[in-house]
């Protein structure tokens, strides 16, 4: 008979090299999905934030519902919240993507909404006696002075939905969320923790990217030390 | 939906450990208490670093891990790490790990909030305060403590909405609270139970919202109407 098997894998070690190399093909699948999840959310969510900002902004009255139902919609619990769309989306990738979609309209509405009210009046009057038409002036003119602040909450809602993603996992469709679960149920230590540094890992790198698109659109604020905050429900 | 009304009839569900009741205790207790912890802890750490407006990079900073760092990845390490997945006490399976994840989750609005509440109290109001004598002690707690309460208590709010949100996805990994719910309705492939379960913990994490707006209402009679 063969002598049992001894390492770090039987072990259950936390930091087992055995594991990486055996199953690296597992992790970089989740950590694909868990990408691509992120990235189709926040685009959702950008395109349906930037209107709904705009709609705001142009009927004050509708200000006040747009902001109110997107912070309803952030005080519902994730889990909470897909359970909730499974009747209309059904189970996987759709629900999971339009839940988080919704989550990040809260911080991407507000933070375009105050962005764009922050642009000083006289510049807005200086173009428009340039000549300038609507549709110009908000894209030439509004929308670049607004940039920081917009990028600011584009910031927080990617780290956010980073995070927010893992959840996914009780529709099957949750990225390294789903090495998480798993790995718990059946106490796999080097899974949960290779699948957590890779989330958190992630976050940061998506969120250094965005700092670093933001000075490439932004040229004219590099030189000022401070950077916008963004606005957070609260 | 005739399934979940069907499911909220059913005396079953109403009865026992894995009923509505003792699930909605489960959650309320483990929410109320890592609140509570996280405000013995983070309260009188944030009011004095507020008090000697130091540390905000301190408070920044905290609000942004704790946006980075997956709940069910902390819980999952807490779990089968160092507190394990015992029952404790009246909280349930993997009771210990659940607490301190949803008091570290609770963290960052108290701290972020109440420092931020502190270091904007008006300086002159405080220079005053100090010209008339005031201890350290007595300007704490008569002239920064009420002028900061209304942004500790929208920090509270956040802390308590989001443990609440927190301790739903508990149950995803290891825990207990009304997230099993859903879960075994998952499990079990059964719709109306998913769906059952989510629209108590959504109801409630609404109604929590509502008592806080109310709370903040009479925290602070000036900003009535200000805003």
């Amino acid at each position: 008979m063969a002598p049992p098997l001894d390492n770090c894998l039987t072990r259950n070690e936390w930091i087992c090299g055995r594991y990486y190399s055996t199953r690296a093909s597992e992790l970089t699948d989740a950590l694909q999905q868990h990408v691509e999840i992120v990235l189709i959310s926040v685009l959702l969510g950008l395109v349906i934030a930037a209107p709904l900002a705009l709609l705001a902004r142009r009927y004050r009255k509708l200000e006040g519902l747009i902001v109110g139902t997107t912070t309803a919609i952030y005080t519902i619990p994730s889990l909470a919240l897909f359970s909730l769309l499974v009747p209309w989306t059904g189970l996987g990738r759709r629900t999971v993507v339009i839940g988080l979609a919704l989550y990040s309209l809260t911080i991407l509405v507000r933070n375009m909404i105050e962005g764009l009210r922050a642009v000083p009046a006289d510049v807005r009057e200086a173009a428009l006696g340039m000549g300038y038409g609507r549709g110009r002036l908000l894209w030439r003119v509004e929308l670049p002075l607004a940039l920081p602040t917009i990028m600011a909450g584009l910031r927080v809602a990617t780290v956010s939905t980073v995070a927010l993603t893992t959840v996914g996992a009780i529709l099957d469709y949750g990225g390294l969320g789903q090495l998480i679960v798993d790995g718990t149920t059946t106490t796999f230590h080097a899974q949960v923790l290779a699948a957590t540094v890779l989330v958190v890992a992630l976050a940061v790198v998506l969120d250094l990217l965005l700092v670093g698109v933001q000075r490439v659109l932004t040229p004219w604020t590099r030189r000022r030390t401070t950077s916008a905050e963004a606005v957070v429900p609260g | 939906m005739n399934g979940v009304w069907d499911w909220f009839r059913d005396g079953d569900h109403w009865r026992g450990d894995t009923g509505v009741p003792h699930l909605l205790y489960q959650h309320s207790l483990l929410t109320v208490v890592s609140v509570l912890v996280a405000v013995a802890v983070g309260l009188p750490l944030a009011l004095w670093l507020g008090h000697r407006g130091r540390g905000g990079v301190l408070a920044v900073n905290l609000t942004n891990v704790g946006r980075a760092v997956p709940i069910v990845a902390l819980l999952s390490l807490l779990a089968l790490g160092p507190l394990g997945t015992d029952p404790f006490g009246p909280f349930g399976r993997s009771g210990e790990a659940t607490l301190v994840t949803l008091a570290l989750f609770a963290l960052p609005p108290i701290v972020t909030n109440t420092y931020t509440g502190m270091v904007e109290v008006d300086r002159d109001v405080v220079e005053a305060a100090r010209g008339m004598g005031m201890s350290e002690a007595t300007l704490l707690r008569r002239v920064e403590l009420p002028l900061a309460a209304p942004l500790i208590i929208a920090g509270l709010r956040l802390a308590v909405v989001q443990v609440w949100a927190t301790a739903t996805i508990a149950a995803l990994v290891a825990g207990p609270g009304l997230g099993r719910i859903i879960t075994h309705g998952y499990a079990a492939n059964q719709t109306a139970e998913v769906v059952a379960g989510s629209l108590i913990v959504a109801a409630v994490a609404l109604a929590l919202e509502l008592i806080f707006v109310a709370i903040q209402r009479w925290a602070s009679p000036l900003s009535v109407g200000g805003r």
